[in-house]
């Protein structure tokens, strides 16, 4: 099926079969490999990219299903050579160890942001449910998480969509 | 995953007449179950009809009386659905706490319900709620609409459309989740309604049931007290390595104890 998708601010014409993974579409196609496929089975978040600025399972969602969407990678968060402002707080709390985990982390992170009006520590975790980590033990995830919401609330025109 | 011919259809007719084929065709909706069993060959689909394509589906409409939600609306919409929150805000609970929040912004109702996974969280609202579920043929009461194991009325190219919950007076659900899974090992809803007391548990047993030992206990008195010396059977339970049967027949109990808790603690606060 034809689909038009615009990733990353760009606009993507593509003649794609109807089982072609979102994360398939994105890593294969696009050559997007910053969003990570860690266990292919909905369970471990590497994969979370944005839709319509709402975060997803990009290994659970057709490429298909997405025609005219607006979908965002870890490489569209912001310009080549800067960091978004949850990117920032990540490399700041040392929110990572391995890194495998982070895109996805990172995107869910950043929805968080957007819709959680006053962060807390425990909404934060409550979030990540979706995004397993096996390096950190959290503790600092959920630190760059309050981080990055607080900078974001602060930072104009940081909203991902 | 295998492949397959994708559809898309933008009304409810040529979902209707995409699904009247004699091959294997699946309708699709927020994928959160579908696409995972695909990828392990559980389901293998000739032809994938995605009901994302109709708007009709989507939304929330309620009343003093009812409550209306569109199959392929998400969980992330129900939980966060003014009029939910307003008229059964233990059904926006109930939204909120399925998954994870990206399974919840691609997960719908409609599939939910349609799956009757035995450790899903919406079949108990349904039952307990008294709801109806509707489809492109016919409206089916909750009570008959659930029939067992990953099992419902449903027949051959009949969908589900919307469902409606009638407003109770109060309700709340608990459920004990699975730490891997999120899914309810058992959950409780209790619906206090003008016709009575209604328990729905769902995690428990092959198929969500109304434990209707508990609803006669609460009639006589209702409170969690009423309920401090009763013992749920453990016949029938799911015995499992996630829980054996004792175990998910103690925690009937107990999550019916703190359901009922909550709805008095919250009419005494009104
Ligand atoms: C990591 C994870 C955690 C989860 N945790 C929970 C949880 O805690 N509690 C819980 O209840 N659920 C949980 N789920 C399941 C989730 O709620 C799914 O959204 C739901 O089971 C299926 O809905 P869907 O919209 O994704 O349907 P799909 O996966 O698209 O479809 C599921 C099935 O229903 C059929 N179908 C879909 N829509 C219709 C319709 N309108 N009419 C007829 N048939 C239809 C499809 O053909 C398919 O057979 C979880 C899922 C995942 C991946
Ligand atoms: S790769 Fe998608 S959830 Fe793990
Ligand atoms: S940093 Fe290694 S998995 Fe999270």
């Amino acid at each position: 099926m034809k689909v038009n998708i615009t990733v990353n601010d760009r606009a993507v014409t593509a003649d794609v079969p109807g089982h072609e993974l979102l994360s398939d579409f994105l890593r294969d196609r696009l050559g997007l490999t910053g969003t990570h496929v860690g266990c292919d089975t909905s369970q471990c978040g590497a994969c979370v990219v944005h839709v319509n600025g709402a975060s997803v399972k990009s290994c659970a969602t057709l490429a298909c299903a997405l025609d005219g969407a607006t979908v965002r990678t870890i490489e569209g968060l912001s310009a080549p050579g800067s960091l978004h402002p949850m990117q920032k707080a990540f490399h700041e709390n040392h929110g990572l160890q391995c890194g495998f985990c982070t895109p996805g982390m990172i995107m869910s992170a950043v929805d968080f942001a957007t819709v959680t009006p006053a962060p807390t520590a425990e909404a934060a975790r409550r979030w990540l449910e979706g995004n397993l980590c096996r390096c950190t033990g959290y503790q600092n995830i959920v630190a760059a998480v309050l981080a990055g919401s607080a900078a974001m609330q602060t930072t104009e025109g940081a909203r991902s969509t | 995953m295998r492949t397959f011919e994708y559809e898309r259809p933008s009304t409810l007719d040529s979902v209707s007449a995409a699904l009247a084929s004699d091959r294997d065709v699946r309708v699709l909706a927020g994928g959160m179950t579908l696409i995972p069993s695909m990828k392990m060959r559980l389901a293998t689909p000739d032809t994938i009809v995605d009901l994302g394509g109709i708007p009709e589906l989507v939304g929330v409409t309620a009343d003093d009386e009812v409550v209306a939600i569109g199959a392929m609306t998400t969980h992330a919409r129900v939980a966060g659905s003014e009029e939910v929150r307003r008229s059964i805000p233990a059904l926006a609970e109930l939204a909120g706490a399925i998954g994870d929040p990206q399974v919840r912004n691609r997960g719908t109702i409609g599939g939910s319900v349609a799956n009757n996974d035995p450790a899903s969280d919406y079949p108990a609202a349904l039952l307990a709620l008294n709801a109806t579920v509707h489809t492109n043929r016919r409206s089916v009461p909750a009570a008959s609409f659930f029939t067992g194991m990953f099992e419902t009325a449903l027949d051959v190219g009949e969908i589900v459309t919307r469902v409606s919950f009638p407003v109770p007076l109060s309700a709340a659900y608990e459920k004990f989740r699975s730490p891997a899974s999120r899914y309810a090992l058992v959950g409780v809803f209790v619906a206090v309604t003008r016709e009575g007391v209604r328990v729905a548990v769902t995690g428990a047993a092959p198929c969500v049931f109304r434990a209707t030992t508990i609803e006669s206990t609460l009639a006589e008195r209702f409170g969690p007290d009423a309920l401090e010396n009763f013992r749920f059977p453990r016949e029938g339970l799911n015995d499992d390595m996630h829980g054996d049967a004792a175990y998910r027949a103690h925690l009937v109990t107990v999550l019916a104890r703190k359901a009922v808790g909550r709805i008095v603690a919250s009419s005494g606060s009104r």
